[in-house]
């Protein structure tokens, strides 16, 4: 099979019709992923930081690793991420999947209408978290709560939002998990795709007519590479060498489509963005330390006035597009298991493990720890109210926020709401 | 007006809207300035001339032609602090970034509760007239003024155009600033037939030097009457008042100058008055904001009409090339539509 299928083949065997992309395995047959190219650890070191975009063209097919499956870190970059980075980390992946946990169960139990789990992805969120500096901004989709675990927010403020309670920091304006942290560097999340992705590259290009060393990342996912804007948001970071990380997030799947309607089986998303004249790596998104390897790399080369640097993080979504999705409807159940680049948690584990940071036993801990602390946050949260339980954020702040200040007509129509 | 200023300069509008974007540069540095063609040329209308020269290439730059990654970055650009006045060379060509103008600058601030603002001034010139054709004449203002957030903004001489466009830059919310081209360089009474007038011996191509501004919400009465109230905007002002002339009829005419927010005030005033009502505007019908002006006179000033509101608009067709003077809704039209409801009983 190569991949997809063209109407009429099968009868005159001829190749006219319309190309159709197919994903390699569907319900009941074998996960296959032998068209993934998958490098090898160690093999490659990354340029200077001053290198022409030209320079990386070996990154394009090839994949950017550091963590070995006998969990030593291989290369010129083993030594990139310190242990207590390794243990900060761990700390943050774990915490965001035990979260995840916790909000899908809430999800099943009817605490909320809707939630959306980043299995498989956790490494990719907190990488890049942990090699930005405070002042720089994340641009994130729906599926980079995984920021919000580096940067140390308090999850019951998440579970506030996605309950939209009285306690709801955006004031029950918000489906839940379209979160917005200023404070924690995270944009305001929007339910339109690839939005964000020149509204970040605007940003950075904000920090750079202000002479300022601020940088911006921005997150999208495979699908979403098909909107136009991702397309306008790689012409412009590189037409003005915009301070900004450009990370696709390849994880195989745009709800039931395979990645091959965005192109995915033509080139990969670090050759195309490549082709817009931008410095482009291809890295392994499960593999914390190449994330963080990548990333710091990336924010040192922007914020020393080299531009834009893209990213495409190869990963797996692990769980189903959100709440409201199943995915044994069109994907093999084994893919998962099958998926060649592991879990970004187990594999990091076997590294600290292997390194001597952590011992089995102490990260067995630090789960639990995760686990109570999402529990007693959920608790914390519920008590602020749930939404379905008709104890809502309040009726009146839904005209507020829509101008800076809140003009005649909307008075009035506050006033016949009732408020 | 907030500042009176005493030194006044003959201006055309091209010349009162770069003068509002020096002035606006000149007190802020976080303004910048950038489009198709808006940098080095200064504009396909000459409105952002010898800005760059200025100001320099970070303040005013040009853009790649891809409309929703100018209003894209332009909107990150707010969100760190800057507020970016930005061009869209044609009003027909804004549609590519629908999306980021009303699902992004027109959502920031509320679906973040206030954590993200996005004071963002889009501006593009507007309205028919020229012979545009299809896409160069549009007056799409209908489908920002629907958008929760936006604030709908255009004004019909050089002395207000400059004073509105610096309360636009200066306004928290994203404007749409709509500039009606066939005013640029005179005003136009819609006499295609007759010599182009210019500013020059206009009252309000007089503008003040320097820094003054005119409230957003704010319709201006150009002519003071009592037998009908007429609510334009843009071209149509022009139109209205040569239309008023021709009929001989006693039309007050109010200049809406902002479609968001509304001076609800002065049509509610007017029309308690003079009892009769005409709205003009050049968009097509179906939808067009003249709708919404007719609901809220029908719904404030119900009890002091005294004929069926009328609307002169454009057709509900694209606009047409050779049929120019036939679709743009000219003072014929209007004068037809004033002398209906003054003598409708």
């Amino acid at each position: 099979m190569d991949g997809f299928q063209r109407s009429g083949e099968a009868e005159s065997g001829a190749r006219r019709g319309l190309r159709v992309p197919q994903p390699p395995a569907r319900p009941g047959e074998a996960p296959d992923f032998s068209n993934v190219a998958l490098g090898e650890p160690g093999k490659l070191g990354l340029p200077p930081l001053d290198a022409e975009a030209s320079a990386f063209g070996v990154f394009h097919h090839d994949l950017f690793r550091v963590l070995g499956e006998d969990g030593a870190a291989k290369g010129p970059h083993a030594g990139d991420v310190s242990d207590q980075e390794l243990k900060s980390a761990l700390l943050a992946m774990i915490r965001t999947r035990a979260f995840d946990t916790r909000m899908l169960r809430a999800q099943r139990q009817g605490k909320t209408s809707f939630y959306m789990t980043c299995t498989g992805e956790e490494a990719i969120g907190v990488g890049c978290a942990l090699a930005a500096q405070d002042g720089d901004m994340h641009f994130p989709t729906y599926r980079q709560q995984g920021i919000l675990f580096a940067n140390s927010i308090d999850p019951e403020a998440m579970m506030n939002q996605i309950y939209s309670n009285k306690k709801d920091p955006l004031e029950g304006k918000q489906l839940p998990v379209l979160y917005s942290f200023r404070e924690q560097g995270f944009f305001t999340i929007s339910g339109n795709l690839g939005t964000q992705w020149p509204q970040a590259v605007g940003w950075g290009m904000a920090s750079a007519i202000k002479g300022d060393d601020k940088i911006a990342i921005a997150y999208i996912g495979d699908g979403a590479t098909a909107e136009g804007d991702w397309h306008q948001g790689n012409l412009f970071a590189a037409v003005y060498k915009a301070p900004v990380l450009l990370c696709v997030i390849n994880n195989q799947w745009a709800i039931s489509t395979t990645n091959a309607f965005a192109g995915a089986d033509l080139n990969t998303f670090a050759a195309r963005m490549g082709s817009y004249g931008l410095p482009a790596l291809r890295v392994d998104g499960n593999d914390l330390l190449a994330v963080m390897a990548a990333c710091r790399y990336a924010a040192a080369r922007a914020r020393a006035g080299h531009g834009a640097v893209a990213i495409e993080f190869l990963t797996y979504r692990g769980g189903a597009h959100s709440t409201s999705d199943d995915p044994t409807k069109y994907r093999a159940k084994e893919e998962l298991e099958a998926w060649p680049l592991g879990d970004p948690i187990d594999r990091l584990k076997a590294h600290v493990i292997a390194k001597g940071i952590l011992s089995a036993d102490e990260i067995e801990a630090i789960e639990k720890d995760a686990e109570t602390e999402m529990r007693e946050a959920e608790n914390r949260a519920e008590e602020n109210g749930l939404v379905h339980a008709g104890q809502g954020a309040p009726g009146e702040a839904m005209f507020d926020d829509v101008y800076a200040e809140l003009p005649g007509r909307l008075i009035e129509q506050k006033k016949e709401a009732g408020f | 007006m907030s500042e009176t200023l005493s030194n006044t300069r003959k201006m055309n509008m091209i010349e009162a809207i770069r003068d509002a974007h020096d002035v606006a540069m000149e007190r802020d540095d976080d303004v910048v300035v950038f489009g198709e063609d808006a940098g080095f040329f200064g504009g396909v209308f000459r409105c952002t001339a010898g800005l760059q020269e200025k100001y320099g290439t970070s303040r005013c730059f040009d853009s790649p032609i891809a409309e929703s990654g100018i209003v894209g970055t332009g909107i990150g650009m707010a969100a760190y602090g800057l507020k970016p006045v930005i061009e869209i060379q044609f009003a027909d060509y804004i549609t590519p970034a629908y999306d980021q103008i009303s699902q992004e600058a027109a959502r920031i601030r509320y679906r973040s509760n206030g954590q993200f603002t996005c004071p963002i001034v889009i501006r593009t010139p507007t309205g028919g007239g020229i012979y545009g054709g299809q896409t160069h004449s549009q007056s799409p203002e209908a489908i920002f003024t629907h958008v929760s957030g936006l604030k709908v903004v255009i004004p019909s001489n050089p002395y207000d155009a400059k004073g509105l466009l610096i309360a636009a830059i200066e306004d928290p919310d994203p404007v749409i600033f709509l500039e009606p081209k066939r005013l640029y360089n005179g005003p136009f009474e819609g006499y295609h037939d007759r010599a182009l007038k210019g500013w020059k011996d206009h009252e309000d191509g007089k503008v003040p030097e320097g820094y003054y501004t005119i409230p957003l919400g704010e319709a201006k009465t150009v002519r003071g009457g009592n037998a009908v109230t007429v609510l334009a905007y843009g071209n149509m002002v022009h139109v209205c008042q040569a239309a008023q002339a021709e009929s001989g009829v006693d039309a007050e005419i109010i200049d809406m100058r902002s479609l968001i927010p509304l001076d609800l005030d002065a049509i509610e005033r007017s029309v308690k008055k003079t009892g009769r009502c005409v709205i003009v505007h050049e968009a097509t019908k179906t939808s067009g904001f003249g709708g919404e002006l007719m609901a809220l006179v029908q719904e404030r000033c119900f009890y002091h009409l005294e004929a069926p509101i009328v609307r002169v608009t454009g057709w509900d067709t694209p606009y047409p090339h050779a049929q120019e003077w036939d679709y743009f809704p000219g003072p014929a039209r209007v004068a037809k539509a004033l002398k209906k409801v003054v003598e409708a009983v």
